[in-house]
């Protein structure tokens, strides 16, 4: 009986170590109490919190503070370089109330989250930022209920790439650029692509062709469901149509933002809808057989410019921070014109400050600028919502099986909002 | 995970004899020790094992924070009795006017018996297609002969690699233009198809898990000795009646023992399908396990996460307690068996 014993000793140990691994941080929620209203005129040292600095943007920038600054000096506390990574580092220190992540770097879609759950300082008062410089779709995403809770410090719009060895004039609307599939056709390529595997980049795909068509998924406030109407449908019936007519090739199912790129710069794309960062890498890379033959363009929508999803990041204040006066004078910094510039010719992240884009010297190191503002300012933000991760997989879940032609969009958009709906219920 | 963190019974003298008071004060001493020696490692396993599995009990009982329509923020949500669990296990989500209905599609709720179908049909398939092959190996590996030690190696080198990387590496492989394809002339779309990117899982799983089965099974082999198959041949047997007769009967405890960390460990799979294809496949959802479902869940709600995880954690429960029930009374048979012909 002894072995026996020992298996179901060991069999115990197994799961206990396997739920050990399944629980998350404790209990969530609850308003922050009076931690908004504490530390408001405190100076001294701040720590700025930030996902890997890839483009080594950061340390400079801080280093010019401090020198500037000396009784005030900024830290920098690196993150890792994987999303989810980041947002569930910023949610354990925000639970543990932690007074050293005075300044977070907050991806757009994770405000609502954050604000909702009393973490964000609300910037009104005395920390009213001045909006009228920048462009305003990128206030929108820091604005979480009718209050500013965080400031818009990069930014980032799709663009279409197109060939333009094989089409001279880029589409303006949709329908020109299927009617160009022929071409595509003729060259015995794939004619458009996008990001349509099932993760965010559908969702920001889908609510770019819901959006450009004069829908949206939720409202104003980030809780009212309205992806279930007209406008919608026709936005997502676009893309079902694509893929069923092959205008947009099958395996683009597969596709994320690498895949895609891999295609286009292979020869084997006419069109596809990416971020600026791929601009220099089909110019540059060895293998990228468009060197001198794409363009980039707006991406195109029913009439002129469609509405892409804003990408880019903003930085928050937290409530725990005990000196919030030095933290809120950082963000001035972070978005100021010198900072701004510093971003986009040292990282190429495409600034918030709307006169950047026309500056001409900058226009001519980053050739793709004027195409990146349109986008930019017709951009419409993802859901500010606190229940976006269960928006974004709703949309995803749905949109995906509409694609793959398993499900009518009738279906996918009444499921769609039904799913959106239970979350936020509770 | 392994399996160290076993803690062997302290075991007691069995039989009586006459002995003097000395050595029995001794031996008392020693008892006493031997806890002394234990409890810091039982204190270290209440810690780690036991407060992680007691508190998300407790949450699981908690709603999930909701918001405060005026203000806009999060409020606690107080005291759940079993919502959570019928959540999950009925399907029972909330519309926005507070009604109970069934949970939508695109509702992670409306995927639990899903996911709970996906894991047991990756657990029957990649073990028993793991434990065919693995036997296989094992035969292979126990035979002398010419560059063995190669072979040995070559057959442990998936083994050896970490999850995370084999998953990349298939994904690679199971790209549109990748090697699979290319190989097979064929262009299937692995990671998005439904059975495709279940066999997907399957290939990459059982690539990497098999050398596990076939090193348990041959560490069972080679404990046979030479005789008993000499002994059988004597007797006539032919080579299928020594497998049978002779072979299975031997290994069935390393074997079953295999067999049960196999199941555990498919039960609770996550790593190779999360890379590999994110979970998805078919209309979204081909490969979501139940370890998958749990994190996904996470984001948008601990304490209802914490009710998934319990499910799970009674689901393999519930599968390992059979199993070791079944598991136990063979081990002590085979082990009477055995004595029995021996004397």
């Amino acid at each position: 009986m002894k072995a026996a014993r020992v298996s179901v000793i060991a069999g115990a140990a197994i799961l206990g170590l396997a739920l050990a691994g399944c629980t998350g941080g404790g209990s969530s929620g609850g308003s922050s109490g009076g931690a908004a209203g504490a530390n408001l005129t405190d100076k001294g040292p701040i720590t700025y919190v930030q996902g890997k600095d890839n483009s080594s943007v950061v340390r400079p920038l801080i280093d010019k503070w401090n020198a500037a600054h000396p009784n005030e000096k900024v830290t920098f506390k690196e993150q890792s370089d994987q999303a989810d990574q980041q947002h569930d580092d910023l949610v354990q220190h925000f639970q543990a109330k932690d007074p050293n992540y005075d300044v977070v770097d907050v991806d757009v879609v994770w405000t609502g989250e954050f604000a909702a759950k009393g973490w964000l300082q609300p910037l009104t008062g005395s920390f009213k930022m001045d909006n009228s410089k920048l462009v305003a779709s990128t206030v929108d995403s820091g604005t979480y209920n009718g209050t500013q809770y965080a400031a818009p410090q990069t930014s980032d719009g799709g663009m279409l790439y197109y060939r333009k060895d094989l089409v001279p004039t880029p589409p303006t609307t949709w329908d020109a650029m299927m009617k160009d599939c022929d071409i595509a056709k003729q060259a015995g390529i794939g004619c458009y692509a996008g990001q349509f595997a099932k993760y965010e980049g559908l969702t920001v795909n889908v609510a770019e062709a819901i959006n450009t068509n004069g829908g949206t998924i939720v409202g104003k406030d980030g809780k009212t469901v309205t992806v279930d109407n007209a406008k919608a449908k026709a936005g997502l019936t676009r893309l079902v149509d694509a893929f069923k007519s092959g205008n947009i090739p099958a395996e683009a199912i597969t596709y994320q933002e690498e895949q895609g790129r891999q295609a286009f710069e292979a020869g084997k794309l006419l069109f596809l809808r990416n971020w600026p960062y791929v601009y220099n890498l089909a110019k540059t890379d060895g293998s990228s057989m468009v060197k001198d033959t794409f363009g980039v363009a707006p991406l195109p929508g029913m009439t002129g410019p469609g509405a892409s999803s804003l990408g880019g990041h903003n930085a928050a204040i937290s409530v725990y921070s005990k000196h919030k006066a030095t933290a809120f004078a950082f963000v001035q910094f972070l978005q100021s014109e010198e900072t701004q510039k510093f971003f986009v010719t040292q990282g190429s992240l495409a600034p918030v400050l709307a006169s950047l884009y026309d500056d001409a010297s900058l226009n001519q190191q980053l050739p793709y600028l004027s195409t990146l503002k349109t986008s930019i300012e017709n951009a419409v933000p993802r859901p500010v919502s606190p229940f976006y991760p269960a928006i974004t997989k709703a949309v995803q879940d749905n949109a995906y099986a509409a694609v793959k032609g398993d499900k009518t969009v009738d279906q996918a958009v009444k499921d769609m909002a039904a799913a959106i709906q239970t979350a936020s219920a509770g | 995970m392994s399996a160290s963190n076993v803690v062997a019974p302290p075991t007691t003298p069995t039989r009586k004899r006459p002995v003097r008071a000395g050595i029995r004060k001794a031996r008392r001493g020693q008892a006493r020790w031997a806890i002394y020696l234990i409890v810091p490692s039982i204190v270290l396993l209440a810690v780690v094992i036991g407060y992680p599995v007691v508190s998300a009990i407790i949450m699981s009982f908690q709603k999930d924070a909701g918001l405060d329509p005026a203000t806009g923020l999060f409020v606690q949500g107080g005291f759940a009795g079993f919502e959570n669990y019928a959540h999950w296990l009925l399907q029972q989500c909330m519309n926005a006017s507070g009604q109970t209905i069934s949970c939508p599609p695109g509702n992670l709720g409306s995927q639990f018996w899903n996911a709970v179908s996906v894991t047991f049909f990756f657990t029957a398939v990649t073990v028993v297609v793991e434990t065919a092959l693995g036997m296989w190996f094992a035969f292979i590996m126990n035979r002398t002969f010419r560059g063995r030690a190669l072979v040995r190696a070559a057959i442990l080198v998936p083994w050896a690699i970490p999850t995370a990387v084999t998953a990349k590496l298939w994904f690679f492989i199971f790209s549109v233009a990748g090697v699979a394809n290319a190989v097979l002339n064929t262009h299937i779309l692995w990671v998005s198809d439904e059975w495709a990117s279940r066999f997907a899982v399957i290939i990459a799983d059982t690539w990497k898990t098999t050398p596990f089965m076939a090193l348990l099974i041959l560490a069972g082999l080679q404990v046979i000795p030479e005789e008993v198959y000499e002994a059988a041949k004597v007797d006539g047997a032919t080579s299928w009646q020594r497998f049978w007769q002779v072979t299975l009967p031997l290994i069935r405890p390393a074997l079953l023992v295999a067999v049960l960390f196999r199941v555990l460990d498919a039960l609770r799979i996550y790593d190779l399908p999360a890379i590999l294809t994110h979970g998805g496949g078919g209309t979204g959802n081909a490969t979501t396990t139940l370890s998958i479902l749990v994190v996904d869940q996470i984001r948008q709600g601990f304490n209802s996460a914490s009710a998934l995880s319990t499910i799970t954690f009674i689901i393999i429960f519930i599968v390992a307690f059979i199993f070791v029930r079944i598991l136990g009374t063979n081990v002590v048979r085979t082990q009477e068996a055995q004595q029995k012909g021996a004397k």
